[in-house]
């Protein structure tokens, strides 16, 4: 039997002030095992450790129990105490009498009855506590950011600024993401490239930064500090190292597409660069639509390079990358607005999507940043916006508040409303959020200072007149139909999680919402992690966002990745899964009940009546391991254990409390 | 909640009436994140309960193996409580997925052993719910005196539910199908 020592906390009168400790002392001496009782006015105090630390030497305690207050408060303060008399942190175990018991029930007798079972239930728990070793493990001084938007090039020069390695992979042939589509930024009105591009140029050159663009994360293996990453690289059809980005290949490409940067708006080369300013500046090959890997001709763009950097033959490569943290900066799509037919997006060439807006409105863009209608060139003499197209709709939509919509929706009025002096412009919503710095004061500006006409109600329809369109809504404030001819109609759609988030999420086992958004550890206390270490969030993958919530999530993040990257190991925790191979049946019912992929199969050979036989059995990897648990209830020959909260400890517990009686050949 | 439902039904054959002055034994399993965390905050509140609750500390609701339960039984708890994080809300993402089905089909099972289903509650209660903590050991214990004390399962049952006992983890389960699955699926989807 060990030697359990046992120290009661009186807790000031907290403890004492309800349960009478000196009996629960008389009645724990008599406990099998119990060599040492002893009573402290604060155990928690420098005092109290102290003697916890005397009682281990003098009596040689192989085991050590505090009844206090809850273990969430104190059990590491006490693991330290006994870890620094010599003894194995884990062979501590606590007794929960102050919040569970003293602080609940006012009567004497029975609190200290209730006492007496919650310590005794931590003797024979302690009893079976095992010496458990926290592992370490080497973290590899890399991280790696998926997304190459703001928040991806925001979280990446950070990191590279604290002097970390960082590989940025982007699947466009440019970084630059969503805001190097945007024209103006609320409530500034800063130009939106302005203010990018210098961060896109800083992240191409940042001696820490290792830029893949026309690139994708293909698999992730390993876990927080270890992560194998392979990356595939994209054919681009160019040498970048030869190529100059002179440009030249762009302009004598015949084959003209629809440009995805101009959302549709204008048109790009199957040879391109997404916008004049990418970074890098290397064009890439379309090949679904080169004329020359449809028909096997033409290889003009072959023809004029000065530099000799086309590669019509290159082929995908995969680079494999070692890194020790993750950022996800993923970013967002925009919701399909043709699933609200009412408002006739793609039957009406005039309704356009506030993204298609932007590029209208730029001065790059494909007018030029005159505000001309798609249907005939003319300037629109009146605009109407139509908000929530896509977001708080619970029969169409998403249920939640893209958070951009308003500010950007605003923006886009006042602009119209500078460009086209005598137009009108009408804003419909259902309620005008502004929350954020000098956001309210930007929505005032629009109404006063630029004459935008705000009409509270959803638009029930929106239907052509001649050339002119006509949105139907309820004013909800006047309470009457109102029917607004406009020349032009701009929807604002929901923010969604990207088309391909889940397969992302599943590729690197994050957690997502309904929607696909990626799930935070903490709403609150953990905005930036996962509920797998080592992998952190930064931008509207994890929700809608506008920018400064981006950037200053990004900056988060990187300071999280910046911390765990500081260390050269980290220290695992024990109380993780294990397997006694002896009785496992290798049959891995265990395997897809864990979240965190930790469990794998491995083959075990072994002698069997003289004959070596080769077996499956399970293995857990410690590193992935978070010790839940749900893999010992799922496995069906008790041969999964999860140290720290044993099958034994716990039973031992429950059968201590119940007073059943261990027969005589027990253990020890 | 529960004790509109404990009037209405009729306690289990062959249970014993509750002696004078009985009180019932509840063992309570708490996941570390949420609900122990939500039964210390009650304590925080200075929320007066009834003293019948003893709570073991597991990481996860999910770590709650059925066969914890049966012991328990086995060994003369009058009610077994498990609670969790909310549904969706699980520390370690499934967990408290996989205990809910697993304790709705052990609900099952206490029913056909001769045991009033009742006597095991689940429920999910996050670290800031100390009040609804407190309803829920309020409601159990008086569900549990309206019930009386449990039959006990014999040692037949009990002694050994297939789980590593004091005896060492080595011996084979007594309980438990020899059955193999005829697909790996999970067992609990």
């Amino acid at each position: 039997m060990k030697r359990v020592g046992v120290f009661l906390c009186w807790c000031g009168s907290n403890i004492a002030g309800t349960v009478d400790v000196g009996k629960v002392a008389a009645e724990v001496r008599k406990l099998p095992g119990v060599v040492h009782v002893e009573e402290n006015k604060y155990t928690c105090s420098e005092p109290g450790q102290a003697s916890i630390i005397k009682a281990i030497k003098e009596h040689r305690l192989e085991r050590v129990v505090v009844a206090s207050c809850s273990p969430r408060l104190h059990e590491p303060t006490f693991r330290r105490a006994v870890e620094s008399a010599g003894l194995n942190p884990y062979y501590f175990e606590m007794a929960n009498i102050r919040e569970q018991c003293s602080w609940i029930h006012p009567d004497k007798e029975t609190a200290t009855a209730k006492a007496f079972d919650l310590v005794r239930m931590a003797v024979a728990k302690a009893l079976r506590n095992e010496a458990l070793s926290r592992g370490t493990i080497t973290i590899e001084k890399k991280a790696l950011v998926i997304g190459g938007g703001i928040a991806g090039i925001q979280a990446a020069l950070d990191i590279a600024d604290a002097g970390q390695k960082v590989v940025l992979v982007e699947r466009e042939p440019s970084i630059g993401g969503r805001m190097s589509q945007l024209d103006k930024t609320f409530p500034t009105l800063d130009c939106s490239q302005c203010i990018l591009t210098p961060k896109m140029v800083e992240a191409a050159k940042h001696p820490n930064i290792t830029l893949y663009t026309w690139s994708e994360v293909e698999k992730v293996e390993g876990y927080i500090g270890n992560f194998t990453v392979t990356i595939r690289k994209k054919a681009r059809g160019v040498d970048e190292t030869l190529c100059t980005g002179c440009g030249v290949c762009q302009t004598k490409c015949p084959t003209k597409v629809p440009s995805e940067f101009e959302a549709g708006m204008g048109t790009r080369k199957a040879i391109y660069t997404p916008f004049p300013q990418a970074v890098p500046n290397k064009p890439v090959i379309d090949r679904a639509n080169c004329t020359y890997y449809k028909t096997g001709k033409c290889r003009v763009c072959e023809r004029f390079c000065e530099a000799k950097a086309i590669r019509l033959d290159q082929e995908d490569t995969l680079v494999t990358e070692r890194v020790g943290a993750i950022v996800m900066a993923t970013g967002f799509d925009l919701f399909d607005v043709s699933r609200y037919g009412e408002y006739g997006y793609g039957v009406y060439p005039d309704v356009i999507t506030s993204l298609q807006y932007e590029r209208l409105v730029n001065a790059s863009g494909p007018t030029e940043g005159k505000v001309k209608r798609p249907s005939d060139h003319e300037i629109p003499k009146s605009v109407a916006f139509i908000l929530c197209v896509g977001s708080r709709d619970e029969q169409k939509g998403t249920t939640y508040c893209s958070r951009a919509c308003c500010m950007y929706s605003i923006k886009h009025a006042m602009q119209y409303r500078d460009k086209v002096k005598d137009g009108r412009a009408f804003v419909f919503y259902m309620d005008i959020r502004t929350p954020g710095k000098a956001y309210e004061e930007f929505y005032k500006r629009a109404a006063v200072d630029y004459g935008v006409e705000f009409i509270r109600g959803r638009p029930a329809k929106v239907y052509q007149v001649g050339d002119k369109l006509v949105v139907k809504a309820e004013d909800t404030l006047l309470g009457r139909q109102v029917e607004v001819e406009v020349d032009m109609v701009v929807l604002a759609p929901a923010m969604t999680p990207r088309r391909d988030a889940a397969k992302v999420a599943q590729v690197l086992s994050v957690s997502y919402d309904g929607y696909g958004f990626l799930n935070e550890a903490h709403p609150k206390l953990r905005p930036v992690e996962t509920n797998t270490a080592g992998i952190f969030l930064a931008g509207a993958c994890q929700g809608p966002k506008d920018i400064p919530d981006t950037v200053a999530q990004a900056s988060a993040a990187a300071a999280k990745v910046v911390a765990l990257l500081a260390k050269d190991q980290m220290e695992t925790e024990p109380m993780v899964a294990r397997v006694n191979e002896a009785l496992c049946s290798g049959c891995l019912w265990c395997k897809p009940v864990c979240p965190y992929k930790a469990i794998d199969a491995k083959t075990v050979t072994e002698k069997v009546h003289g004959k070596v036989v080769s077996r499956q059995v399970a293995t857990v990897n410690a590193g992935l391991c978070h010790g839940c648990g749900a893999c010992t209830v799922a496995c069906r020959d008790g041969a999964m254990n999860l140290s720290g909260f044993t099958n034994e400890q716990l039973l031992a517990s429950v059968d201590e409390l119940l007073g059943w009686v261990r027969p005589a050949c027990s253990a020890d | 909640m529960a004790q509109t439902q404990a009037s209405k039904l009729p306690v289990a054959a062959g249970e014993p009436a509750a002696p004078q002055g009985w009180e019932p034994l509840i063992v309570g399993f708490l996941c570390n994140w949420c609900s122990y965390a939500g039964a210390d905050s009650a304590g925080t509140g200075r929320m007066v309960q009834p003293t019948n609750v003893r709570i073991v500390r597991v990481p996860c609701s999910g770590r709650v193996n059925p066969r914890f339960i049966l012991r328990a039984f086995a060994r003369g708890a009058d009610g077994v409580l498990v609670s969790g994080c909310h549904p969706g809300d699980c520390h370690y993402a499934t967990g408290n997925f996989y205990a809910r089905r697993r304790l709705m089909l052990l609900k099952r099972y206490l029913e056909y052993l001769g045991l009033d289903p009742r006597r095991l509650e689940t429920h999910w209660v996050s670290a800031s719910e100390g009040q609804k903590w407190a309803e829920v050991v309020r409601s159990m214990s008086e569900t549990l005196k309206a019930l009386g004390p449990a039959p006990r399962l014999g040692e037949w049952f009990g002694a050994d539910l297939g789980l590593a006992t004091e005896t060492g983890p080595g011996e084979p389960p007594e309980t438990g199908s020899n059955e193999r699955p005829e697909t790996g699926g999970q067992r609990d989807a």
